[in-house]
C-alpha cells in the first residue's frame, strides 16, 4: 500500500508541473507583448504596465520567470492586482465561500445521488425507475445556465422561496438555491451511475452466493450489493469535487456569489490577466490533488487494488 | 503433496444399497435433434445489422434522431423556418420587449430584435461548432488514443501524461485561460472557438479509444490475423479500429452535446462568439439583464438550447444500450 | 456423530425422499417472449445420497437445481410442478421460508470460485456473515474451525486475507466450507470444480465427499461429464433440452443405456472413451478401433521425418514490480521434443505449465529468450521478414474460445477469405471458389459464407476457425485448446473432423490441452508440461500404460472415471 500512495504522489509532480507550465506558457509565452495583451482592450496604462514587468520578471529567461512564478506559488506571494491589492488576499476572502457552496452541492448529490439510484437500480424496468431515469436525462441534457436562470427566476423571484442572489456574508442558508444548481448536473450523473452499478453488482455471482447462504435480503443489499457498487461513484465524488471548484464560475455569476468563480469571471471580463493565470493555478492544483486523494480513496475500497504491482 | 490441500483418506464407511429404478422417458416426446445444425431460416445479421433492428424500435432512438434531424435542418435551411432575416431586416427599438405579434411569435428582445427569427438563425452557429469541435477531437483524441492503446510502452507512456495534463485543466477553465492570448482577443470566430474546445476536449475522446482498443488488441482474432500474416499495423487498421468504434460512437454523440454547451457557456461568459455572430449563448447573455421585467427573450434561446443538446445526449444513450456488448453477447 | 447424522438416518429408514422434484417446469421471460427452458423435470434425492445430473449446456440442468434454493434468475419462475423438500412444497415458497431454509437446510457450492466471492470482503467476514445469519455461534474460533475442516491450512491466518490472495483451490475450498458451515441436509453442487485444474479437482472432491460422508449431507451434484458423474454420484440423471431422458443407478447407466441421448454421451464422453481404450489395452485389443473411424484411409505423406524440432527452447518473463525492479518469471524452460510429420503430438499441462507459451513460439508470435525451432530444417529464428510471411502459410492456429477467434465485424465468407487476400493467392472468383470447398470440407453449409460469427454457435464458430485455417493449404496445425470450451458431442464431432482432416490431408498437428482423457483419442505422442519443464514424453501407449513421473501418475488418476471398472465396448456391443 505505502508504494502505491507513494507511486501516485510521485506521478502527481509532473502532472502539476505540466499543468503550470502550460497555462504560464499559453499566457506570457506566445507572441505578442503579454503586458499589453494582460490590459486587454483596455487602454495601457504606464505605471501599471511598469510594476507588472518588473513583477512577472520579464527581463529574465522563460524557464526563471517559470520558476519564480513558481516560487511565488508556494510562497503564496502570488503579485497584486490591477487595483494593487494582494491577490493572496483577495483569494483567502474568496476561496471559502467557493469551498462552503462545493462542498454543499456535493453533499446533496452525493446523498440523493445514491439513494434515488440504488432505488432505481434495485426496482429496474418498474415506474421509480423509469421517471428517474427521464427526469436524470433532461436535467444532464439542460445546459446549468439554463437551469440555474430557470431555478432562480421561479423559486427565488416567482415563488420567494428563497433570495434570488446571495448576500455578501454568504451564509449557509443563502447558497442552498446555489448549491443545488451547481450539484443538479453531477446529481443526475450521480445517480445514473449508482444506478447503473447496482443493476451490474445485482446480477453478480457473488450476490446469489450471498442469498444462498441464507442472508436477508436486508443485509445482501447493504453489505454485497451496496459495498461493490459504491467504488466507482464514491471515485467520480472525488473528482467532482474538484471540478465543482472550478465549475462554480456560471452558477456564482447567476446567483452573485462573492465566491472565486465570480472573481475569475470579473477579472475575465475585465481583462485581468495575473488574477486569472493566479486562480487558474490554484484551481488546477485543488484539481490534481483531490484526484490523488481519490487514488487513495479507490485503493482504501477495492482491497484488489492494493496489490497491483 | 503441497501444503495447501490437506485432505485425508476418504473413509470406507458406505449407505445401505438401496434398489433404485432406471427410468427412461418416452422416445416420442423427447426427440433427439442433429447436434450443432446452423439456423438457415433467417437473413444474415450482422452486430451493426442486429443494433440497427433493434434500436428501430427504441422510442427514445425515435424521439432523438427526429429532433436532430429538425435541428440539422433549421441550421442548414433557416430561412425555410423563418420569414425574417435578423441580418438584413434591423431590430426597431421601438418593439422593444414587446410580446408576441402577428408574423412574431415569440415577441420582441430589449433591442427590439424577433426572438423567433433569432433563435431560428442563431441554431447554425451553435450546431456548427459542436459538429466541428467534435470531428476535430475524433480525429486528434481518436488517432492519440489508439496508437498510445495499441503499441504501449513509451507512446503510452507519454500520452498518459499528456493527458493527465490536459485533463487538470477543465474545458471551461482552460478556454477561458486560452482566449486571453492575443491572437485570440484579436480574431474571435466560430473556428477559433472550435480550435480552442478542440485543443482540451481531445483528451477524453483519446482516453475511452485507448481503452477499447487496449480491450481489443488482446482478442484472439487480432491474434489469428496476425499468424496468417497479416502485419501490425494491418491488424490495427482491419480488425481492431472496427471493433473499437462502438464506444467511441457513444461518447462522441454526447460529447457533440457537450461542445455545443460549451460554446453557449462561453458566448455567456463573453469570451464565445463575438457578439456580432448570432448564437443562443449570446442572445442568453444579452437578455441576462431584463429576466425579471421580461424573461421570455431568454427562455426562447434556452429552451431551444437544451432541446438540441438533450437530443444528442438521449441519442447517445439510446446507442449505448444498443451497442452494450453485454447485452450483445450470447 | 452429529445429531443430524442420526436425523438422517432415520429419515432413510422411513424412506421419505428429502427432495423429490415431480413435473417441474420453469419459463423465462425474455424479449422474444417466453421461453420454457425445462419441462416435466424429476428426480428423487434421498437423504444422505449424492444423485448428479448430468447435460449439456442448455439442457435445463442447473436451473433444475437452482429451483430447489429458489435462486431463479429475476426473469424465471417456477410455471408448474412441485419441488419437495422433506415433503414441504417450496416451489412457491414466501421469500422468508426460503431465507430460513438457504443455508442450515440446503446449501449450495457455485462453479467459478474467482467470481462467487465478494472481492471486498474478507474471506473470514463471508464466513462469519453465514454462521450469523443462520443462528449458530460466529466467533473467530468457529469461523476458523469451518474453514480448517474444508481443507484450508492455516485458517486463523487465511481468514484474514482476501479471496484475491487465494489460489483457486483455496477458494473453491471456502466456498466449500461455506456451504457445509451450517451442517445442511441437502447440498446443491453446480459443478463445483469445472473452473479448476484437473489435479486439484481430484483433491477438492475427494474432500467433499468425505465432508458431506461424515455429515450424512445429501448432495445434487451438476456436472457436464458423464464420467465424473458416475464416479462420484450413486444416481445420475440425465437431462436433454429441458427435460429428464434417463436416470438410474450411475454404473447400469453407463454400462446399459437406453435412450439414444445417452447413448451417444457415453459414446463420445472423453473420459470414459480413454477408460474404454485403456481398458482394451488391458485385455489386448487395439487402440485404433475403438476411435470414432475415420473417412478413408488415405496414404498420408510417407515421408516420416520430423517437420518440428524443439530443442532447449526457454521464456523468461521480466515482471516489473515497481520503481525499476523487475523479477525473472521462467514459463518455459528447457524444452526439448519433436514432432513428426502426419501425426498429432500433444502438450498436456495444466494452467501455469508454459504449453500456450510453447505454442506462441513456434507460430513465431513470441520470440524466445534461448533455444531453437526448427521448421522443415530451418531454424525459424533466422527468417526475415519475407520469410516469415512464407513460413505463417505453413503453420496455422487454431485457439481456444469460439467467441473470440473470429473477428465479429466480419462476415464468414471474409474471415475466411482472408489469408487468401493477405497472400494474394488468386483472383476473386478462384477464392470464393475455394472458401466453398473449405466450407464443404468442414462439414458447413454454403449459406454460412453470408453469416456472421454472432449467429453460429461454439462448435460451429470453431468449424470455421479451422476452414480458415486450412484456407493456406498449411502443414502444421498447432490446436491451442481447441475444443475445451465445447460441449461434449460437439467436441466430439469436431475431434473427429480434425482427425479426418488429418487422413485426408497429411496434417501434422501440435494439439495443446489440459485434458488428459482427449489426448488418449486423438494423439499420437504426448508431451507433459510441469511449470515450464517437460517432464515426461513418448508415445501416447507408452505414457498411459506405464508411465514413469509421479506427476504425469498423478494427471492421469485425475481422470474422472479413472476408477472405474468399465467393460470394453467390443464387450458390450
Amino acid at each position: 500500500m505505502a508504494t502505491y500512495i507513494l507511486k501516485r504522489f510521485l506521478q502527481l509532480i509532473p502532472v502539476f508541473l505540466g499543468a503550470t507550465l502550460l497555462v504560464y506558457f499559453l499566457v506570457f509565452s506566445l507572441p505578442g507583448d503579454p503586458i499589453v495583451a494582460l490590459f486587454g482592450d483596455k487602454p495601457v496604462n504606464e505605471a501599471v504596465a511598469a510594476r507588472l514587468r518588473e513583477q512577472y520578471h520579464l527581463d529574465q529567461p522563460f524557464w526563471i520567470q517559470y520558476l519564480l512564478y513558481l516560487k511565488g506559488i508556494f510562497t503564496f506571494d502570488l503579485g497584486q492586482d490591477f487595483s494593487g491589492r494582494p491577490i493572496a488576499a483577495v483569494l483567502g476572502e474568496v476561496f471559502p465561500v467557493t469551498a462552503r457552496l462545493a462542498v454543499m452541492a456535493l453533499i446533496f448529490e452525493a446523498v440523493f445521488g445514491i439513494i434515488f439510484g440504488l432505488i432505481a437500480g434495485l426496482r429496474k424496468g418498474k415506474f421509480f425507475d423509469a421517471t428517474v431515469l427521464v427526469a436524470s436525462l433532461i436535467v444532464i441534457g439542460i445546459p446549468i445556465f439554463v437551469l440555474g436562470f430557470l431555478l432562480q427566476f421561479t423559486i427565488g423571484v416567482q415563488l420567494g422561496w428563497a433570495k434570488p442572489t446571495v448576500s455578501s456574508a454568504a451564509t449557509v442558508q443563502d447558497l442552498i438555491l446555489p448549491a443545488i444548481v451547481l450539484g443538479l448536473g453531477s446529481f443526475a450523473y450521480v445517480l445514473r451511475l449508482t444506478r447503473t452499478s447496482v443493476i451490474e453488482n445485482m446480477n453478480a455471482d457473488y450476490v446469489r452466493t450471498a442469498t444462498a447462504k441464507g442472508l436477508s435480503r436486508f443485509r445482501v443489499v447493504r453489505v454485497h450489493i451496496l459495498r461493490n457498487s459504491l467504488i466507482p461513484v464514491i471515485t467520480f465524488l472525488g473528482a467532482d469535487l474538484g471540478a465543482l471548484m472550478g465549475g462554480a464560475i456560471v452558477t456564482e455569476g447567476i446567483f452573485n456569489v462573492p465566491g472565486v468563480g465570480n472573481r475569475l469571471y470579473r477579472a475575465v471580463t475585465q481583462g485581468e490577466g495575473p488574477t486569472v493565470v493566479s486562480i487558474v493555478t490554484v484551481l488546477v492544483l485543488i484539481y490534481v490533488v483531490s484526484n490523488l486523494l481519490v487514488d487513495l480513496l479507490y485503493a482504501w475500497l477495492d482491497p484488489r487494488i492494493r496489490y497491483d504491482a | 503433496m503441497t501444503p495447501e490441500n490437506m485432505t485425508p483418506e476418504t473413509p470406507t464407511a458406505s449407505p445401505a444399497k438401496r434398489h433404485v429404478e432406471h427410468f427412461v422417458a418416452d422416445f416420442a416426446e423427447t426427440p433427439l435433434q442433429a447436434t450443432d445444425k446452423v439456423k438457415e431460416d433467417q437473413a444474415p445479421l450482422s452486430l451493426w445489422g442486429e443494433a440497427w433492428k433493434n434500436l428501430r424500435k427504441q422510442p427514445l432512438f425515435l424521439i432523438s434522431a427526429f429532433l436532430i434531424l429538425v435541428v440539422v435542418a433549421v441550421s442548414l435551411f433557416p430561412s425555410l423556418f423563418s420569414g425574417i432575416d435578423p441580418a438584413s431586416e434591423a431590430c426597431q427599438l421601438a418593439n422593444s420587449d414587446a410580446g408576441p405579434a402577428a408574423g412574431h411569435p415569440l415577441g420582441f428582445t430589449q433591442q427590439g430584435c424577433d426572438v423567433y427569427a433569432r433563435v431560428i438563425f442563431g441554431t447554425r452557429s451553435s450546431v456548427t461548432v459542436g459538429l466541428f469541435t467534435t470531428l476535430g477531437v475524433l480525429l486528434i483524441g481518436g488517432i492519440m488514443g489508439a496508437l498510445a492503446g495499441y503499441y504501449g510502452g513509451w507512446v503510452d507512456a507519454i500520452l498518459a501524461r499528456i493527458n493527465d495534463i490536459f485533463f487538470a485543466l477543465p474545458l471551461i477553465l482552460g478556454a477561458i485561460v486560452m482566449m486571453q492570448l492575443p491572437v485570440f482577443r484579436a480574431n474571435r470566430t466560430a473556428w477559433t472557438l472550435v480550435l480552442i474546445l478542440v485543443t482540451f476536449g481531445w483528451p477524453q475522446i483519446a482516453r475511452i479509444t485507448r481503452g477499447a482498443v487496449i480491450e481489443v488488441r488482446n482478442a484472439d482474432f487480432v491474434t489469428a490475423a496476425r499468424s496468417l500474416g497479416v502485419s501490425k499495423f494491418g491488424a490495427l487498421m482491419r480488425h481492431v479500429m472496427p471493433n473499437s468504434l462502438a464506444p467511441i460512437i457513444v461518447v462522441a454523440t454526447i460529447s457533440l452535446g457537450t461542445f455545443i454547451v460549451a460554446e453557449s457557456t462561453l458566448s455567456f461568459l463573453g469570451i464565445g462568439l463575438p457578439p456580432s455572430v448570432m448564437s443562443w449563448g449570446n442572445d442568453i447573455q444579452a437578455a441576462q439583464a431584463s429576466l425579471r421585467s421580461n424573461p421570455m427573450p431568454l427562455l426562447w434561446p434556452a429552451i431551444a438550447l437544451s432541446i438540441t443538446v438533450l437530443s444528442f445526449i438521449m441519442l447517445g444513450d439510446a446507442l449505448r444500450d444498443a451497442l452494450d456488448p453485454k447485452a450483445r453477447k450470447r | 456423530m452429529n445429531a443430524s447424522v442420526e436425523f438422517h438416518e432415520a429419515g432413510a429408514a422411513a424412506g421419505r425422499p428429502l427432495l423429490e422434484i415431480k413435473d417441474l417446469a420453469i419459463s423465462f421471460t425474455t424479449s422474444n417472449g417466453e421461453v420454457n427452458a425445462v419441462r416435466n423435470a424429476h428426480l428423487t434425492v434421498m437423504p444422505g445420497e449424492t444423485v448428479a445430473i448430468v447435460g449439456e449446456s442448455g439442457s435445463g440442468k442447473s436451473t433444475t437445481a437452482l429451483a430447489a434454493i429458489g435462486l431463479l434468475p429475476g426473469n424465471g419462475r417456477v410455471a408448474a410442478g412441485q419441488v419437495l423438500f422433506d415433503g414441504e412444497d417450496i416451489a412457491h415458497a414466501s421469500e422468508k421460508r426460503m431465507i430460513e431454509l438457504r443455508g442450515n437446510s440446503i446449501g449450495m457450492v457455485p462453479q467459478d470460485p474467482m467470481s462467487n466471492l465478494n472481492p471486498v470482503w474478507k474471506i473470514g467476514y463471508q464466513v462469519r456473515e453465514t454462521l450469523k445469519a443462520n443462528g449458530l455461534p460466529s466467533g473467530p474460533d468457529d469461523v476458523a474451525k469451518v474453514l480448517s475442516e474444508a481443507g484450508l491450512p492455516d485458517a486463523a491466518r487465511r481468514a484474514g486475507q482476501y479471496p484475491h490472495e487465494f489460489s483457486g483451490g483455496m477458494r473453491q475450498r471456502a466456498l466449500i466450507a461455506i456451504g457445509l458451515s451450517c451442517q445442511p441436509r441437502l447440498l446443491i453442487a453446480d459443478e463445483p470444480t469445472s473452473a479448476l485444474d484437473v489435479t486439484v479437482q481430484r483433491q477438492i472432491l475427494d474432500h467433499l465427499d468425505k465432508m458431506t460422508t461424515e455429515l450424512g449431507t445429501a448432495v445434487l451434484l451438476i456436472t457436464h461429464d458423464l464420467g465424473l458423474a458416475a464416479e462420484r454420484a450413486d444416481k445420475v440423471v440425465v437431462m436433454y433440452r429441458g427435460q429428464v431422458v434417463e436416470a438410474g443407478p450411475s454404473l447400469e447407466l453407463l454400462q446399459n443405456p437406453q435412450h439414444p441421448y445417452t447413448q451417444r454421451l457415453v459414446a463420445s464422453a472423453p473420459s470414459l472413451a480413454s477408460r474404454r481404450i485403456q481398458a482394451a489395452k488391458e485385455l489386448g485389443v487395439e487402440s485404433e478401433d475403438l476411435l470414432a473411424p475415420a473417412e478413408d484411409v488415405a496414404v498420408a505423406s510417407t515421408l516420416p521425418d520430423e517437420v518440428l524440432q524443439i530443442e532447449n527452447l526457454s521464456k523468461v518473463f521480466k515482471l516489473r514490480s515497481g520503481f525499476g525492479r523487475s523479477t525473472d518469471f521462467t514459463a518455459v524452460d528447457n524444452v526439448s521434443f519433436s514432432v513428426k510429420r502426419g501425426t498429432t503430438t500433444a502438450i498436456v499441462g495444466e494452467s501455469g505449465s508454459g504449453k500456450s507459451t510453447v505454442a506462441q513460439m513456434v507460430l513465431n508470435l513470441l520470440q524466445p529468450t534461448s533455444g531453437k525451432i526448427v521448421f522443415d530444417g530451418v531454424d525459424t529464428s533466422t527468417l526475415n521478414s519475407k520469410e516469415i510471411f512464407a513460413f505463417r502459410r505453413r503453420v496455422q492456429p487454431i485457439f481456444q474460445d469460439p467467441y473470440g477467434s473470429l473477428d465479429p465485424m466480419y462476415n464468414i465468407f471474409r474471415t475466411i477469405e482472408e489469408p487468401l487476400r493477405t497472400h494474394k493467392i488468386g483472383d476473386k472468383a478462384s477464392r470464393e471458389k475455394k472458401v466453398r470447398e473449405l466450407l464443404d470440407q468442414v462439414a458447413l453449409p454454403q449459406s454460412t459464407m453470408q453469416r456472421y460469427p454472432n449467429e453460429l454457435s461454439g462448435g460451429q464458430r470453431q468449424r470455421v476457425a479451422i476452414a480458415r485455417a486450412l484456407a493456406l493449404d498449411p502443414e502444421v496445425i498447432i490446436c491451442d485448446e481447441a475444443v475445451s470450451a465445447l460441449d461434449v458431442l460437439v467436441q466430439a464431432q469436431v475431434l473427429n473432423l480434425l482427425a479426418d482432416l488429418q487422413s485426408r490431408l497429411g496434417l501434422t498437428y501440435l494439439f495443446i490441452t489440459h485434458d488428459l482423457a482427449v489426448v488418449r483419442q486423438i494423439a499420437d505422442h504426448v508431451c507433459v508440461m510441469e511449470k515450464g519443464k517437460l517432464v515426461e514424453t513418448g508415445s501416447t501407449d507408452d505414457v498411459f500404460d506405464s508411465p514413469k513421473q509421479d506427476y504425469t501418475k498423478a494427471l492421469l488418476n485425475a481422470i474422472p472415471g479413472a476408477k472405474l471398472m468399465l467393460p470394453p465396448e467390443a464387450a458390450t456391443a
